[in-house]
């Protein structure tokens, strides 16, 4: 029995939450849903999610995974928008802090579990390591099927044929597939998944990734997973195909030109910069250079 | 030249600081108490237990105190604190029809077992605002003498009686559990009624005066509304009897709705049914009328209107739900945003390789 262990761990601060915040029967709940989401790659596992202290949409699927599988030797590092130090990153960091005691970090390579909004660092992910995905829409079809009873049959019979003629659509309206993020992706040639809103730069990363990574949407109570070394395709033709973002310009400073930019307005008159989205890359590219 | 946004942990703090601030108000007035807010705002409060799923008035009386009287916001606050608690025991069902009786009407007969008890209600009330309110003081004087209660069988079970109502019993079935097992749709109709309770009262008051206007019409009558106290029974193992454990207060609506049946099967008539918490009428009628809505699929009835499309009620009428989601929007999308601009620009880019740059209007400057 692992509750009551687990329970006795939980240190004073905690204020009379268990550790981690969720009681023993709904983190077995969670890593159950876990499991048989490993077992089949990009699959939409149903879970009960719970209600958390922070609003949905805020990253409560993601914080039920967090607290599902941290432990006390856990390092955390928590990014939003791939940068450490937005509010909501501070916000969920300072939360596990306070209900796990967990050693947190903002340096990639140094953290075994990463929980992230929006972005994959651009520092290439380790064996051993969890990378968290907070998820709002799971369902890569929600926006041209709303119907979950629909989606679920239509992932059920491998009919993902009108998910192709939207992108063909895309094509033929606007010479380009119009989907700079949350770009569908299909995992080990079966489930069509939702990457979560990612910029569809980040997409290949996901391919044959040494780590683990996990999808968590709370709102829509839902976890999926890509097992470490997994096949992760994003959709194309073969006369378009995928590609991703490119910058004229180097970040402004580091000087990066392989990492993904965020622009950043100077003034009123058109005036901008560009620099890293990922505020650890872009360190450790100046530490390079000093 | 770029400022990093630095300093989120210390903007956080502020934030709180300035909230706290906002939410006393000036401190040279006396602060409302719990108890205060527990007392004269029952209409906040039973709002606050009823879609936050706790029955306990300190605490939906603290939530919206802590909430500064935002409303959705406490119920928030009691939800996650509600996810937290341990599931001691199962009460026994709750018999409405053994409640004591604070208010109890019938829209469809004149005079009935039980009789009509008008009790505290804001209908007959003109609404005008009581001056005498601004000062303080006020003692609304004694309470007016009760009737002898008596018995009150539901209307619905009379009719039930003389088969004039579709039948509605316990199927013995496990209800579902909404708050430990993820929704799936078709649902049954305790998930059903279950979301139906935490759902939002603005948006199934809004459903439900739609189905008034045709979307959906399910010609209803408020066969009965009932509010007052009813006891909670749990029967504890080692005991295997019941006792009494506490007493709750309920508010129960039973919408008598247009009949089903004609020559194959004998018309009767069929029920929407609402439940709250406290003194939430409002909310059990609608909750009534969109649950006899949902019934479409059971009784064959085409789905013609918003309030009867359970997917679409039931997915998005929990407004601790929807309003994380749409307050989500104030987090940052620097890099989704970033994404669609660059997409944009290339666009922008091959138009004016076709059109030339003439074409292109006046605005950003590269």
């Amino acid at each position: 029995m692992m509750s009551s262990q687990t329970m006795t761990q939980a240190g004073d601060n905690n204020h009379g939450y268990n550790y981690a915040y969720l009681d023993e029967q709904t983190k077995r709940m969670i890593r159950r849903a876990l499991l048989k989401a490993v077992a089949i790659p990009g699959y939409q596992v149903p879970f009960g999610g719970r209600e958390m202290p922070m609003p949905y949409g805020w990253g409560t699927g993601g914080v039920q995974l967090t607290a599902a599988v941290i432990g006390r030797d856990d390092t955390l590092k928590v990014i939003d928008q791939g940068a450490d130090d937005t509010t909501n990153a501070v916000s969920i960091r300072s939360f596990f802090q306070q209900v796990a005691q967990v050693k947190t970090t903002e340096v990639t390579t140094d953290a075994t579990l990463i929980q992230t909004r929006h972005r994959i660092p651009e520092t290439a992910l380790q064996a051993g390591q969890i990378l968290v995905y907070q998820v709002p829409i799971p369902e890569p079809l929600r926006f041209i099927e709303p119907r979950e009873t629909e989606t679920r049959k239509m992932h059920a019979l491998e009919e993902y044929g009108i998910m192709h003629v939207k992108l063909y659509e895309d094509i033929a309206r606007y010479g380009h597939i119009a989907t700079a993020y949350a770009y569908p992706v299909r995992v080990n040639g079966r489930y069509i998944m939702d990457p979560s809103p990612i910029p569809k730069f980040d997409n290949p990363k996901m391919d044959m990734m040494p780590a683990l990574q996990l999808f968590g949407a709370g709102r829509e109570k839902r976890i999926y997973a890509i097992p470490p070394y997994t096949r992760v395709k994003s959709l194309d033709f073969e006369d378009h195909p995928f590609d991703v973002q490119q910058w004229d310009e180097p970040c402004d400073v580091c000087g990066s030109t392989d990492s993904f930019l965020d622009e950043v307005v100077t003034d009123d008159r058109g005036s901008r910069v560009f620099i890293c989205s990922d505020t650890d890359y872009c360190r450790q590219q100046q530490e390079k250079q000093a | 030249m770029y400022v990093a946004v630095k300093g989120g942990e210390k903007a956080i703090a502020a934030a709180h600081k300035l909230q706290a601030k906002k939410r006393r108000g000036n401190t040279a007035r006396p602060e409302v108490s719990v108890a205060q807010v527990e007392e004269q705002l029952a209409g906040a409060v039973d709002r606050v237990m009823t879609e936050g799923g706790v029955y306990d008035k300190e605490l939906a009386a603290l939530a919206v105190k802590q909430a500064g009287g935002d409303l959705v916001e406490a119920i928030f606050l009691l939800r996650a604190y509600r996810t937290t608690l341990p599931r001691l025991a199962v009460t026994e069902p709750v018999d409405t029809a053994r409640m004591r009786i604070a208010r109890r009407i019938s829209a469809t007969y004149k005079d009935l077992p039980g009789g009509q008890v008008l009790g505290p209600t804001y209908d007959y009330t003109h609404r005008l605002l009581d001056f005498a309110l601004l000062a303080e003081g006020e003692y609304p004087g004694p309470e007016p003498v009760a009737a002898e209660p008596q018995a009150c069988p539901q209307v619905s079970g009379i009719l039930e009686k003389l088969e004039l109502m579709v039948a509605e019993s316990d199927d013995g079935q496990a209800p579902a559990d909404v708050t430990m097992a993820p929704v799936t749709y078709p649902c049954d109709r305790s998930a059903r009624l279950q979301q139906l309770v935490r759902g939002d009262e603005g948006f199934l008051l809004a459903l439900g005066y739609s189905t008034q206007r045709g979307y959906g019409r399910n010609h209803p009558f408020a066969g009965e509304i009932r509010s007052g106290e009813v006891t909670l029974e749990l029967v504890p193992e080692e005991l295997g009897f019941a006792i009494e454990i506490g007493d709750i207060e309920l508010t129960e609506c039973q919408m008598i709705n247009g009949f089903v049946g004609g020559r194959q099967q004998k018309p009767a008539f069929t029920r929407g049914y609402g439940l709250t918490f406290g003194f939430g009428e409002r909310k059990a009628m609608s909750m009534a009328l969109v649950d006899r809505a949902l019934q479409a699929g059971e009784y064959q009835e085409q789905v013609a209107g918003p309030a009867q499309d359970e997917e679409f009620v039931l997915a998005h009428a929990d407004n601790v739900e929807a309003s994380g989601f749409v307050s989500h929007l104030k987090l940052p999308h620097y890099v989704d945003f970033q994404a669609e601009l660059e997409l944009l620009r290339k666009m922008r880019r091959e138009y004016e390789q076709e059109h030339g740059p003439a074409a292109s209007q006046a605005g950003e400057q590269a």
